[in-house]
């Protein structure tokens, strides 16, 4: 187990730098030149263009750059903005939202798709599996800002029971609405994917095994069915948080909602470099995490997976 | 009862007598399958292979056909948009026509849908919007599956060094979520057009589709076939796309084929939010964006580009779902 993890935090290096650069190259690569654009309408003195390029390292070759962000960021320097407020401050202040937002509807993904795809798994071609197939295909095909609007005009505007966007991003009950918007989408791929992976185990040998010494109905689908099917949904489930956050891009632009996606959609708009890639790198940080905790939960559910 | 043309339609074994080798190996197979298991049962399961399987399946869907059918008529829509309306999607005649209701006795006409703010006929727009989206999602699914088939057969087949880099490679791409990095890509181009966005989702979304045909690769490399392929002194192309590469490639079309609707989707999102496809190009995507500022007083200017986009997605999925349920023989 001790050496599996080695070799699995020693695989996430070459990837963790890989992925900055890339998108190092793809921010700092654009046409477009951040630093004459501060300035707007007004013409920029080359001197000054130069001294700002200069404070910002923008005139050393790409790879120089990223080494010195790098060297930067392991001291816990995300670097600062064209602005001139440090990228850490601006994260520190929209990461909590996107945060409680994307946990809200990570815990709502995972209770109501589980529960979707355990009933229509258990019951194939009944009313309730119908209605959760139906059901799913219709969320997965309506695009994110399109459901988007519908909630908000149903929700928002016809009922009053909440207001349209966020007033306050910092109050959890005003998030409820965007994080079930945010959560729709992986909610009705878990749903899928757990009724597909109880209707496979359902015939597997165990589960006949299971049945015939006797043992009561609950701790079958509960102790056997469950633990299995469940490996393929925590998959899913490890690679969806990344999601979730970029997801929440358009969720929070539509919403208001004073996040990361937010911060980081103006960020790309007005070629902020420093924040884009300050912010992306936190995002592959985590990502690369989860993915680790899922290989790690894989022995813990299943007692056939030994890492040596 | 197997029909001939069925089995034609997908070769899983090389006709023998094409070439000395070719002849030598499925003389060898045959002989030695017949030694180990019932000649009956290897008759049948040579006659109905999984490809005529599957189509024998899907041909008694009717979700399947109600798709394809929705499918086919997107893709005439797409090429032919001047068939299914009189209406010019870019004329725009403020005075007569802003926000004018949809009106039903004009039916199939102009004023169907009817009108948005700048009064330009809602249903003509629909219908030339199709071609925006179904050129990048079937570009695009071509592009990831050809990208990703190779890179994850090349990553399977070999094995050991090239698979570890090519592995750290896709995983690099894996971490950037799709939405995100095609924000980035796009935001650098200085005219966005179909093609810088076909380009943009390719680049990002062909990982997917390299991770599952590297797993398809390493399952079927085991084959004794294969094996026997080998032994025999076929190549490695040939044994790369005559032998691995049919037994392969199912999963890959599930995938792809799924992933058609998300591509569609992934382009509105990008349109939707100023980063994807432009004016004068004609988008769905950029019909809902600009319908965000009429919603309160005119929903219809946002319904009907939304659900056209929402009925293109559906229809991939479902055939997506319908031919996944077809080639898997586990949920059978």
């Amino acid at each position: 187990m001790g050496s599996y993890v080695l070799r699995r935090v020693l695989q996430m290096i070459p990837v963790f730098f890989g992925t900055t650069f890339l998108i190092f190259v793809m921010v700092y690569t654009l046409p477009g030149d951040p630093v004459v654009a501060l300035f707007g309408d007004k013409a920029a003195d080359p001197s000054v263009v130069a001294n700002i390029k200069h404070t910002y390292y923008l005139d050393q070759p790409l790879w120089k750059q990223y080494l010195h962000y790098m060297g930067n960021l392991f001291q816990g320097d995300f670097g600062t903005s064209f602005t001139g407020r440090p990228v850490a401050d601006i994260m520190a202040d929209a990461f909590p939202v996107t945060i409680r937002l994307a946990l809200l509807a990570f815990a709502f993904e995972i209770v109501v798709g589980l529960a979707f795809g355990v009933v229509s798994g258990l019951k194939r071609g009944s009313i309730a599996d119908t209605l959760v197939l139906v059901l799913t295909l219709v969320v997965i095909s309506i695009p994110v800002f399109v459901l988007a609007y519908i909630a908000q005009t149903v929700f928002a505007t016809n009922l009053g029971w909440t207001t349209p966007t966020v007033q306050d991003s910092y109050d959890l009950t005003q998030l409820v609405l965007p994080a079930v918007v945010l959560a729709s989408l992986s909610l009705a791929f878990v749903a899928r994917l757990t009724r597909t992976s109880i209707g496979e185990n359902l015939r597997a040998d165990y589960i006949r095994t299971a049945t015939a010494k006797g043992l009561p109905r609950r701790t079958i689908i509960t102790r056997h069915l469950l633990r299995n099917s469940l490996i393929p949904v925590i998959t899913f489930l490890g690679t969806d948080l990344g999601a979730l956050m970029g997801g929440a891009i358009v969720t929070e632009g539509i919403f208001n909602v004073q996040g990361i996606g937010n911060v980081l959609y103006r960020a790309i708009n007005q070629k902020e470099g420093p924040t884009v890639v300050g912010i992306v790198t936190v995002l592959v940080i985590i990502y690369l995490v989860a993915s680790l905790l899922v290989d790690l939960l894989y022995a813990v559910l299943d007692p056939r997976i030994r890492y040596a | 009862m197997p029909d001939i043309h069925d089995e034609d339609s997908y070769e899983r074994h090389p006709k023998p007598g094409v070439d000395r080798l070719d002849f030598a190996g499925e003389q060898g197979m045959a002989v030695e399958q017949e030694t180990l298991v019932e000649p009956d049962v290897v008759k049948r399961e040579q006659a109905r292979s999984l490809w005529g399987d599957a189509w024998r399946d899907l041909r008694r869907r009717p979700i399947f056909l109600i798709s394809v059918l929705l499918i086919v008529l997107l893709v005439l829509m797409a090429i032919f948009p001047w068939a299914f309306t009189d209406a010019n999607p870019r004329k725009a005649d403020l005075v007569h026509d802003y926000l004018k209701r949809p009106d039903w006795t004009d039916f199939f006409g102009a004023g169907w849908f009817g009108y948005d703010a700048q009064g330009r006929s809602i249903y003509a727009r629909v219908v030339y919007g199709a071609r925006a989206s179904i050129t990048v999602g079937i570009v695009v699914t071509v592009g990831v599956t050809l990208l990703g088939g190779l890179t994850g057969m090349v990553a399977g087949y070999f094995g050991g060094a090239v698979d570890a880099v090519i592995s750290r490679i896709i995983d690099i791409f894996f971490g950037i979520p799709l939405l995100l990095g095609a924000l980035v890509l796009l935001n650098g181009f200085a005219s966005r057009t179909v093609w810088a966005v076909v380009f943009a989702l390719v680049v990002l979304g062909w990982t997917q589709i390299a991770r599952v045909m590297r797993g398809a690769v390493l399952t079927v490399k085991q084959s004794d076939y294969v094996v026997a392929g080998r032994a025999l002194g076929a190549g490695t192309g040939r044994l790369m796309f005559r032998h691995i590469l049919p037994n392969a490639v199912a999963p890959v079309i599930v995938v792809a084929t799924i992933a058609l609707g998300g591509y569609i989707a992934t382009e509105a999102t990008l349109s939707f939010l100023g980063i994807g496809l432009q004016e004068p190009t004609i988008s769905w995507g950029i019909d809902i964006s600009s319908a965000q500022k009429v919603i309160r007083t005119a929903p219809y200017v946002m319904f009907f580009p939304a659900a056209a986009l929402s009925i293109t997605v559906l229809a991939f999925i479902m055939m997506g779902d319908a031919v996944r349920d077809a080639l898997d023989p586990k949920l059978r």
